[in-house]
């Protein structure tokens, strides 16, 4: 067994046993750490198979961004989720068997398809050997998929918008600054000079 | 380079943890949580197969789409899970089994 195969093997088997953990764990924090373990595996996946950069980009992005907002969230709600599992075994049995069943569906695809051998050399963008896989992805999106890639920069923005006006709450009872009333003040608004003649006060 | 492994092991791979994924959502249908990581793994299990047509097909073009197919996920993530705040706050809960405030 060649050392790469042994690689595949082992990060395969992590990863699929994490994410059997991560559906059947009692704790949602014990989820989101096993999610971490497979998104970790899949990067070594994705290492294997030559994407260098989605690789490095799975553990920037998804360990270090969505999995610490999953935490952060699982951490922030105080909820009972021991209640949350009643019912599971009912759904069980009809869940097993639909599993099962597309699972050797898809694993029947998987091994009987072929590529027609007319498609064989038609790549639309080959990758070259000599080049580095983050310099060629970045060769390509910013020329070829210039919007898609722009849509996906537009996407991220809508959500970032939407995340925020969805969460934020105005508190009724507290008394807020607002800086732009506090600059906008002007002498003449505040004050006023009053002459007073003495002797006689106001 | 092709692929030092065979591509049927790539989709294999990708299959189970597909699959593990939707039974996911079968097996935890009252948190929505796990739901939520449930989608999770089978955008991870569909990156793999770009990943892996990519590597076998020795075409870019796979990287490039699976790099959207990534940033998506990042932003459903996002917006799932404010949602899931909102709704918390507004019921207590995170129950699927409560979600019918909506109903006409």
């Amino acid at each position: 067994m060649s050392l790469p195969q042994f690689f595949f093997y082992v990060f395969s088997t992590i990863a699929v046993i994490s994410a059997l953990m991560v559906i059947s764990s009692r704790n949602p924090v014990h989820s989101v750490l096993f999610l971490i373990l497979v998104f970790l595996n899949a990067s070594g996946l994705f290492l294997l198979a030559g994407a260098e950069f989605l690789a490095l980009l799975l553990v920037v992005v998804y360990v270090g961004a969505v999995m610490v907002l999953f935490l952060f969230v699982v951490m922030m709600l105080d909820v009972d989720f021991g209640s949350m599992r009643q019912g599971i075994l009912q759904y069980m049995p009809i869940g097993v068997v639909i599993g099962v069943i597309f699972l050797l569906e898809l694993l029947l695809v998987a091994g009987s398809f072929v590529i027609a051998p007319q498609l064989g050399g038609v790549a639309t963008i080959p990758i070259d050997m000599g080049v580095q896989n983050t310099r060629a992805l970045g060769l390509v999106i910013y020329t070829r998929y210039a919007f898609l890639f722009e849509g996906a920069g537009a996407i991220l923005l809508v959500a970032m918008i939407g995340a925020i006006v969805l969460t934020l709450r105005h508190k009724v009872n507290v008394k807020r600054q607002d800086p732009a009333i506090q600059t906008a003040r002007r002498p003449a608004d505040a004050m006023k000079i009053v002459k007073v003649k003495s002797g006689q006060g106001l | 380079m092709g692929l030092e492994i065979g591509l049927g092991h790539y989709l294999t791979v990708a299959a189970i943890l597909f699959t593990l994924g939707v039974f996911g959502i079968f097996l935890n249908r009252k948190n929505v949580i796990i739901i939520l990581m449930s989608v999770e793994l089978i955008l991870l299990a569909v990156n793999l197969n770009f990943v892996a047509f990519s590597a076998a097909l020795n075409d870019l073009q796979g990287q490039v789409f699976a790099l959207l197919i990534l940033t998506v996920a990042a932003a459903e993530a996002a917006i799932g899970l404010a949602i899931l705040v909102i709704f918390y706050r507004n019921r207590g809960s995170i129950a699927v089994d409560d979600v019918n405030m909506m109903k006409g």
